[in-house]
């Protein structure tokens, strides 16, 4: 689904590479845990899958297309694919839970009908049909993320991309918002995360891609966090 | 449908950042009122001076005063060749009773003028006229010296019948020049003040639109993420920008009500039979559309313009 081909990316200002000559590939429904140090480059290998961030060197391919030759249109249609979750929740602190969901379901052209039904229904989803009308300010950091999650998948993206998704959250809040992530997997999304919690990668047991200074230096299909 | 919908949800949009943006948006109203006055005031300005304009113009401009003992034939006659000029616009025949019956009309208050009449023992010693109007006061040349030609062949009982061409032609012309000049200096001067006012209005529109733009940047953020469209991302703006210039329009057309009644008295003495307020009434439509639109123009250039600079896509 997501392959990369030889992918390096420098910065004008920087002397090493963010990224050097990565190679690896997602399949569907995989859930692939992203793990290294602060500036490792996991951030910018995520904004080169959303077509933020291009390659200088190596090439990123979704499903057949070279990220880097889509038109305008094309890079819509991907980013509308892709649903993207981020540590600091990027919440519109002046609407409830509902409207939050609302607001992008409204952006990405629902109608009113799919609203009414799909955006409650996403909400009990990661268990917070009863904080509906709550404002950001009135959630707890886990319930913050869980509407962040909502609004992820609420527009039924195929890839969910999770951005340190634990980083702001105490143990108990994080250990629910993997299972919430493991339960989008089981629906047959395909799920990118990355993390610097061990606690989450051991307790997935999924497939981890270690990078350290803009390198892979590890890809185990059911990897541990060793670093 | 979805087309629609979209349409439907960038205009909710755009009327929520004009409500959040309060006392920005206040002075982007405030400035856009003043520019759209000053056009608006220019169009009845400019509508003023042209009827005043016309109405000097058709004003007689040559008066043919006609012999004594002159058949009425022979003055009907030459009417009807004046007439036949392509330069004339109307020629109004009054017998020389007619004349004085005006004249005592006139000055019906003026004791001593009506018994110096009264004292001519019923002798009538005003002369029956033919008022010419021209086409072009700039013809009135050509007119006057058909009528010195005319003096000469018309004949009335072998003498000619016209006893006297008064012309106001240099006069009129010269007063119209005037009034055309001053009239054209006034609505240059206009054309330049709206044109300035304009530039500073799409200035602070610009500045508020682009406030509007930081101030909306985590929802223009969620909208990127989830893959909405460049218009539907831009289209609350240009959305806010027209309002600036709409809601600005009905104020100038709701403040232009009271000014034009109150100054119409004024304009009526000043260019006589023109009436401001009742222009303003009859012609509502016309300038409406004309401060409207220029109104979401201009709201629509600023948006553009701030969107270009500050709102990537």
């Amino acid at each position: 689904m997501i392959y990369f081909e030889n992918v390096s990316k420098s910065y004008f200002d920087d002397t090493s590479p963010a990224l050097e000559n990565i190679n690896f590939s997602v399949e569907p429904g995989e859930l692939l845990s992203i793990v290294g140090h602060s500036g490792a480059g996991k951030t910018t290998l995520l904004k080169m899958i959303l077509a933020e961030e291009f390659p200088t060197e190596g090439k990123v391919f979704f499903e057949s297309s070279d990220i880097q030759t889509l038109n305008k249109q094309e890079l819509l249609d991907l980013r509308r694919r892709i649903g993207m979750i981020f540590q600091d929740f990027r919440l519109l602190p002046h609407k409830t839970a509902y409207e939050n969901i609302r607001f992008a379901m409204e952006a990405a052209g629902r109608s009113e009908e799919e609203i009414e039904a799909d955006a409650p229904h996403v909400l009990e989803l990661v268990g917070l049909e009863e904080k509906l009308w709550n404002f950001p300010s009135e959630l707890s950091g886990g319930e913050k993320q869980r509407v962040a999650i909502a609004r992820a998948i609420v527009n039924q993206p195929d890839i969910v991309i999770a951005d340190e998704p634990t980083g702001n959250l105490d143990p108990i809040n994080a250990y629910d918002i993997i299972e919430i992530l493991k339960k989008v997997n089981e629906m047959g999304k395909t799920v990118i995360l990355t993390t610097h919690n061990k606690g989450v990668i051991d307790a997935l047991g999924k497939r981890v891609i270690t990078i350290d200074k803009g390198k892979i230096i590890r890809d185990d299909a059911k990897g541990k966090y060793i670093l | 449908m979805a087309m629609f919908l979209n349409l439907q949800r960038v205009i909710k949009s755009g009327f929520i950042a004009f409500w959040r943006n309060g006392t920005v948006s206040l002075a982007s109203l405030l400035v856009f009122t003043v520019t759209l006055f000053v056009i608006g005031g220019l169009l009845l300005g400019s509508a003023v001076f042209d009827a005043a304009l016309t109405q000097i113009k058709g004003k007689v401009d040559v008066t043919v005063y006609i012999q004594p003992d002159t058949f009425e034939t022979d003055i009907l006659s030459l009417k009807q060749s004046i007439e036949q000029l392509p330069e004339v616009k109307e020629v109004v025949y009054k017998s020389s009773e007619e004349v004085l019956a005006e004249f005592r009309i006139t000055h019906a208050n003026d004791s001593l003028i009506l018994q110096s009449l009264d004292e001519l023992g019923g002798e009538n010693p005003l002369r029956a006229e033919l008022n010419i109007a021209a086409q072009d006061p700039r013809e009135l040349g050509s007119i006057v010296t058909f009528l010195e030609n005319e003096s000469i062949i018309s004949r009335n009982n072998g003498a000619g019948i016209i006893e006297k061409i008064s012309s106001q032609n240099e006069k009129n012309q010269e007063a119209i020049d005037r009034f055309i000049d001053f009239t054209n200096t006034v609505e240059t001067l206009g054309l330049y003040i709206a044109i300035f006012t304009a530039l500073i209005t799409v200035l602070v529109t610009f500045n508020t639109i682009r406030l509007a733009i930081y101030t909306s940047k985590d929802e223009i953020s969620v909208m990127k993420l989830v893959g909405a469209s460049d218009n539907y991302v831009r289209g609350p703006f240009i959305v806010e920008g027209i309002m600036y210039g709409v809601f600005s329009a009905f104020f100038t057309l709701a403040l232009l009500y009271p000014v034009t009644r109150w100054i119409s008295p004024l304009t009526k003495d000043f260019f006589g039979s023109i009436n401001l307020f009742e222009y303003y009434i009859s012609n509502f439509p016309m300038i409406f559309l004309i401060l409207v639109g220029v109104g979401a123009v201009l709201g629509i250039v600023s948006s553009l313009l701030a969107i270009r600079r500050y709102l990537k896509v």
